[in-house]
């Protein structure tokens, strides 16, 4: 410690590290204990007794656990991959409109605004196999004469799922990339266009490398909270039909709360807590490569 | 045909397919807000009908009504969740906002040891999921007597928030040019005077938009409320809007009122603070 010489940033900090520290630090010490112990919630005693790692060797040969776990990961690639590359080109497109940028800009943001519950409600909703806006749709148009089961089969789901999950995140990359298109100078695109670059060229060599840290950071704000992916696949499929859309977080609150296995539950949680951090520091060491270079370039 | 015609004719059909693609990417946007609450407005038979009717054949506020008339004529009681929610979501966010705002200050004025280090530890507190956390602080709650209260979730969703505001706070303060607070601290203030008759005021719209985003992120939550709420003591909106899926059949027409219940405020706040959002986000990006 710094002794008892107060600094004022000691100060300042305090209470965000006070607070911090109670509801989040001290509660994961907690869980970390208890996923070495076969504690259930009906059983208090349970807790006091330690099995070593026994839990984590019941999870690494769970077969349940790492299909979930791979989903996630597969979930969270696509998902991210494809927001971002949508939110890229929805950014080109309302930043070449001429007229009513304000206002596409606040109808991009509208996804934001809505919170994982009711975004997974709502694509319940249209993909329901019966009265849902997606069958009606192809059937109206003649595309297909059956209800297809969007969220009874397994594939389908996921693909309900990730479009849920996109429609949600693709507004956060959209808008700081644009905010990045908007910030750029003028001059080098102008300066490379008269230097004879195609259109494609201008983009990858000039303007991607400038809004490239912006779209780190959306990288990154996203990544803090990719767990809301537990509030969309709750709602619509919550986990099932059958596990086949199990994801990490739908089976640790599955086992914590439903089977009452509180010290294997902790286990897990502690996988999914290490995927959020690599998500976040992989895309933070990114963000600061991008920064550096750009620093470098102008 | 010559090289001008070619050249505006096919910069013509460019224009016209980013008007189509500007417009179909708007209409994916809105259509399942606007089909939400379209849905609110038709009585149960017409969602259900099969085929589809697609134009409304008759609109009507019943939906809220009958949300709104309390427990007893087979609605949920929104009034109660929408008043848990909102004390909840306040309260949380301007203690995020007062703790925020001394933790920022100190990340923008003052350098100390382990300066960056501090910061990524903030933000990985944030990155836990709140389904992992809320397995220990369920155990934690359950002793200390404080599930399904008020103070409870007030007490996760300030620490939730934290790390955010910090973050956002810091680059506001940022935007503040030093010299303003020294000048002021040269003609006489105290460092704490100056804080508050210049450097709060021109951080004022930035710190206003990290609360409303605070807001909505305590708003919004699900995973631990799910856990740590049990009665209309404290469910919040979107534990309660489970209750409609909890039966048999779902009632879509109310959960989709209760849905636009949810998302009016949220709606009206994102609009008042968009501006200064983008700016606090990116403003670290490119200065570093």
């Amino acid at each position: 410690m710094k002794g008892w010489k107060l600094s004022p940033p000691f100060l300042l900090l305090l209470p965000a590290v006070i607070v911090l520290a109670a509801v989040v630090v001290v509660p994961l010490l907690l869980s970390l204990y208890s996923s070495f112990t076969p504690f259930r919630l009906t059983r208090p005693e349970t807790f006091w007794v330690f099995i070593g790692a026994r839990n984590y060797i019941n999870i690494f040969t769970s077969r349940d656990f790492w299909v979930a776990f791979a989903r996630t990961v597969v979930l969270l690639t696509v998902a991210l991959n494809l927001e971002m590359l949508i939110g890229l080109g929805l950014a080109l497109l309302v930043e070449k409109a001429s007229r009513g940028q304000r206002l596409l800009r606040t109808i991009m943001m509208f996804p934001m605004m809505f919170s994982p519950i009711l975004v997974g409600f709502q694509f319940k909703f249209m993909f329901n196999d019966n009265i849902g806006l997606v069958n009606n749709a192809l059937q109206a148009l003649g595309l297909t004469d059956r209800a297809i089961p969007w969220l009874i089969d397994g594939n389908l789901a996921f693909i309900a799922i990730l479009t849920a999950e996109i429609w949600s995140s693709t507004s956060v990359f959209a808008i700081l990339i644009l905010a990045g298109l908007l910030a750029m100078p003028r001059e080098p695109v102008e300066a490379a266009r008269v230097d004879g670059c195609t259109p494609w060229q201008t983009f990858r060599y000039v303007t991607w490398p400038f809004i490239m840290p912006f779209a780190f950071i959306a990288m990154t704000i996203r990544s803090l909270d990719v767990a809301r992916a537990y509030d969309i696949v709750k709602i619509m499929t919550d986990g099932g039909p059958a596990g086949r859309t199990e994801l990490v977080w739908t089976l640790v609150a599955r086992t914590a709360y439903s089977d009452a296995k509180m010290g294997l539950a902790n286990a897990m949680a502690y996988f999914s807590i290490l995927l959020s951090i690599g998500f976040t520091v992989y895309f933070y060491r990114k963000l600061a490569a991008a920064r550096t270079q750009i620093a470098a370039e102008w | 045909m010559d090289q001008n015609s070619i050249h505006r004719v096919r910069r013509q059909a460019l224009g016209i397919a980013h008007g189509v693609g500007l417009f179909l990417a708007m209409l994916v946007i809105c259509l399942p807000g606007i089909w939400i609450v379209l849905s609110s407005l038709r009585p149960t038979v017409e969602i259900m009908a099969k085929p589809p009717v697609w134009i409304p054949q008759e609109l009507s506020l019943d939906a809220y009504v009958a949300m709104f008339s309390g427990i007893g004529k087979g609605g949920i009681p929104v009034l109660d969740y929408f008043r848990n929610s909102l004390i909840i979501s306040v309260t949380s966010t301007v203690i995020a906002i007062v703790i925020g705002m001394a933790g920022g200050y100190a990340f923008a004025r003052y350098r100390f040891r382990a300066k960056s280090a501090m910061f990524l530890g903030l933000m990985l507190t944030r990155t836990v999921p709140g389904i992992a956390l809320s397995l220990p602080l369920f155990f934690v709650y359950a002793r200390l007597g404080i599930i399904d209260t008020h103070f409870g979730l007030i007490l996760v969703y300030v620490a939730l928030n934290v790390p955010f505001t910090v973050w956002l706070i810091d680059g506001f303060f940022r935007q503040v040019p030093k010299d303003l607070a020294e000048a002021a601290q040269i003609d006489g203030c105290t460092r704490w005077q100056a804080f508050w008759q210049v450097e709060f005021p021109l951080a004022g719209p930035g710190i206003a938009s990290a609360g409303i985003f605070a807001f909505l992120t305590s708003w919004n939550e699900f995973a631990l409320a799910s856990q740590l709420t049990r009665s209309i003591n404290s469910k919040t909106l979107p534990v309660g809007l489970l209750d409609y899926t909890s039966e048999f059949t779902i009632d879509w027409r109310g959960m989709c009122a209760l849905a636009v219940v949810m998302i009016i405020p949220a709606l009206t706040l994102t609009f008042i603070v968009q501006k200064h959002l983008v700016g606090g986000l990116t403003s670290g990006a490119v200065k570093g």
